[in-house]
């Protein structure tokens, strides 16, 4: 029951904690932004309208918004938000859930393929490319986490105070792992240094040009899977940040979303404060998560 | 060198028979001469006269050189000897029908049908769409794409259409087709009544409007002998250099904005509108419309509005420099801007670049030097380019241009400035004449030349602006470079449609 609750209000949140990167933006930007429900007031103007197909598109096209939303969600399931136990736990789940998060991505892009525009052809194949590496990071942390816990579940790994016996086992390594995953984050989710959601230049766009044909409802649906799919990665780092147990669901959910907030600042901080790395300098930056992960790899089999 | 070309004077009337009217042969062979021998292409352009055609030719190398020609039917084309004459030979075959044989790279530069009706070069029928008769570039690979861009954009931008070859994100070639905004200037400026020249001339490309409103007056001063008093070119100055500072800030600002570096984007995008406001305070426009007449200035600087300039400056000044040196010492901006780009210096002198793009290319050419005009000649512009070619460089020679002309700005408001407004009355022009202007405008040197006939009336008004040069230094920056820096390249350039097209 506990599990649901915390499931429905994650929903519900996602949107507003994006608005805090937007917020934090603004702030160095030295201007006021936009108000902290924008994405909810977003959503429903997006709701609110009709859908525009183009006449060269096909049934994969609509089919991408829903099944990357569907993914976003199914994942968010598998979840342990604020240490709870998640709604859905099985062994071996991590990989399950990897490999989902690639079916919405495989949809994205399929579904942006079948536009035909030569910009969203071009987006894809950047879209198709940096995630392979993101990928091989995962699996160097998940190889990590199975070692110290002997266990194939995201909930194993990340309810409860799990996360501070892995840090007592692993010790100072797993900062290694903290980083490597806020890259991730970074780049899975399309933020600068990778990427530039604020662009509207379709060239230098990865993720923004494969949606540009989407409207109305399908839109939204994108962008309420994008918003997922960042707190996805953000309760990953929070959980590692503040690895504690309080005790009882509303104290950890509480702690839970201050240390969310410290992620979505920190992302923010990360945009305002530097600019995006030139299109072949980006997978020199997400290796770097690979490299780190892997180090935190190695030095803790060699300690163990 | 002996050459039979006139040295001439920057905006100073000259009778047309003055002007040596060569053989075609003998024009060719000097013109070619001192364009290979590092002059520059400032006009090349032919007019009718009677029934006739002629040419005429105004070069720079470090004086200002004419000299004109009948025109042929057909001729053997300069460019493939010395391409600097590219684009106006193109241009020439366009307007008049005149085929410049042999030429290398024969294409429509706006697309519309020559003016005397004869049949078309390029073989186009108008009724088509741009680029009617014409391929583009292709180069033939499975591993080639083409990505075709615009010529409507995302974003409130003018149009032009952008042609890629890629492999993978590496740009092979690139072709920048323009054209969709000919509104055909040169000939609205022949046939308007007197009193609308000006602001004709104004609208050429409305980032322009100071330094094209400021050539056009210029030639039409003199043309008719009359001269603007001192303080009206202190004022004309300052409008000039404001228009500078305005445009350079704001591309600053969109280059940060472009590599996602988002507190200068914000900063000189504010500091833009305050550098607008400069020139509201001067004249009631933001673009400087309406200040620049034939004769003068129809607006005086109050001692009143002079101390408030003189505040406002003094509170930006340190503002520009603190965002410059935040752009310019950011690591991660510096990755972007470095070897981003590159135009060779040859290349630049081929293309002819000219403005700050060339600066950056180590081109030190600038007109408020080399052929100064209204108060410039009393100050002194220093030297400067930058060797490397790259965004960098580009954006750098923008950066320390803006502090340049606020200095510049400060020195001429030091002092009260008087000046007798004139009244927007448009002097009749002597007969038979010639002029050409050349200022300095903040994308580069923008010249008009303007001849007259035996009443008086124009008859022939040429326009140049900087980014008829600048649009191939634009397609050879993108050569070997990253698709997706393009539009950081385009900004660091960030060429006129509208000036272009005419």
């Amino acid at each position: 029951m506990e599990s649901v609750v915390f499931l429905a209000l994650a929903m519900l949140s996602a949107p507003l904690f994006s608005a805090i990167i937007l917020k934090v933006k603004a702030f160095f930007g030295g201007k006021k932004g936009p108000p902290l429900l924008i994405n909810y007031y977003t959503l429903v103007k997006l709701f609110q309208k009709g859908s525009v197909y183009s006449t060269s598109t096909t049934f994969i096209f609509k089919l991408g918004p829903m099944v990357s939303l569907c993914s976003a969600v199914t994942v968010l399931m598998f979840l342990p938000i604020a240490g709870q136990t998640p709604v859905f736990s099985f062994t071996g789940d991590v990989i399950f859930l990897l490999y989902l998060m690639g079916l919405g991505r495989f949809f994205t892009i399929a579904a942006a393929m079948d536009t035909a525009s030569p910009f969203e052809g071009m987006g894809a194949a950047r879209e198709a490319y940096f995630p392979i590496i993101c990928e091989a990071t995962l699996f160097m942390i998940l190889i990590l986490l199975y070692t110290i816990t002997g266990e194939l579940r995201l909930a194993a790994f990340f309810s409860g105070d799990q996360p501070y016996a892995i840090w007592q086992t692993a010790g100072a390594p797993l900062l290694f792992v903290v980083v490597s995953l806020f890259i991730i984050l970074l780049t899975e989710n399309s933020r600068v240094p990778v990427d530039d959601p604020a662009t509207h230049l379709e060239l230098t766009m990865i993720h923004e040009v494969m949606v540009l044909d989407h409207s109305g409802p399908d839109l939204a649906f994108i962008e309420l899977g994008s918003f997922f799919k960042l707190f996805f990665y953000s309760a990953l780092i929070s959980r590692l940040i503040f690895p504690f147990d309080m005790g009882h669901p509303i104290v950890n959910g509480g702690m839970f979303a201050i240390t969310l907030c410290a992620v979505y600042i920190a992302a923010g901080i990360t945009e305002s404060v530097m600019a995006r790395y030139r299109m072949d300098k980006v997978p020199k930056f997400v290796l770097t998560s690979f490299a780190l992960a892997f180090f935190a790899t190695v030095i803790t089999l060699e300690f163990l | 060198m002996k050459t039979d070309f006139l040295e001439i004077e920057n905006g100073r009337k000259l009778a047309r028979d003055e002007i040596p009217h060569l053989g075609f042969d003998e024009f060719r062979h000097q013109a070619l001469d001192i364009v290979k021998d590092g002059g520059k292409v400032i006009h090349y352009f032919a007019y009718p006269e009677g029934g006739d055609m002629k040419l005429m030719a105004v070069l720079r190398t470090d004086r200002l050189l004419a000299a004109g020609c009948d025109a042929p039917e057909a001729y053997p084309s300069f460019t493939a000897e010395c391409e600097p004459f590219h684009i106006f030979e193109r241009e020439i075959a366009e307007q008049f029908g005149i085929r410049p044989e042999g030429h290398p790279w024969l294409k429509a530069v706006r697309y519309h049908a020559n003016y005397r009706g004869k049949p078309d070069v390029f073989g186009n029928d108008y009724a088509e769409d741009i680029p009617g008769n014409y391929e583009y570039y292709a180069v033939e690979s499975e591993e080639i794409h083409e990505v075709a861009v615009g010529p409507v954009h995302a974003g409130v931008i003018e149009p032009g259409h952008f042609r890629f070859n890629c492999i993978g994100e590496r740009v092979l070639h690139l072709e920048i087709q323009l054209g969709y905004q000919h509104r055909a200037v040169e000939n609205l400026l022949l046939n308007a009544d007197a009193r609308r020249l000006p602001i004709i001339a104004e609208s050429i490309a409305g980032d322009t409007s100071v330094g094209n409103s400021l050539c056009y007056s210029q030639a039409v001063e003199a043309l008719s002998s009359v001269a603007p008093d001192k303080g009206a070119q202190v004022i004309r100055t300052i409008a000039l250099e404001l228009e500078r500072i305005a445009n350079h800030v704001g591309d600053l600002g969109a280059l940060s904005g472009d590599v996602a570096f988002l507190p200068p984007a914000n900063y000189c995008g504010r500091m833009r509108g305050d550098f607008l406001n400069m020139s509201l305070l001067l004249c009631g426009n933001r673009f400087g419309k309406g200040l620049v007449r034939p004769g003068g200035v129809c607006f005086s600087l109050a001692d009143e509005v002079r101390n408030i300039l003189d505040e406002r400056i003094k509170e930006i000044k340190p503002q520009v420099r603190h965002v410059a040196e935040l752009l310019f010492s950011t690591p991660s901006v510096l990755s972007r801007f470095e070897d981003c780009g590159a135009v060779s210096l040859s290349d630049a002198e081929k293309l002819g670049l000219v403005g700050p793009a060339a600066r950056a290319c180590g081109m030190p050419y600038d007109a408020r030097r080399c052929f100064p005009t209204e108060h410039y000649k009393r100050l002194d512009i220093p030297e400067y380019a930058l060797p490397s070619g790259d965004v960098y460089a580009r954006a750098k020679v923008r950066g320390d241009e803006v502090m340049q002309s606020i200095n510049i700005i400060q020195s001429l408001i030091n002092g009260p400035v008087e000046t007798d407004c004139v009244n927007g009355k448009i002097p009749a022009l002597e007969p038979s004449s010639f002029v050409v202007t050349v200022n300095e405008a903040w994308r580069g040197e923008l010249s008009h030349c303007v001849l007259t006939d035996a009443e008086g009336g124009i008859l022939r008004y040429k326009v140049k602006d900087p980014s008829f040069h600048n649009w191939n230094g634009l397609a050879m920056s993108l050569r070997d470079t990253g698709i997706s820096d393009f539009p950081l390249n385009n900004k660091s350039f960030n060429l006129s449609y509208c000036g272009f097209d005419l």
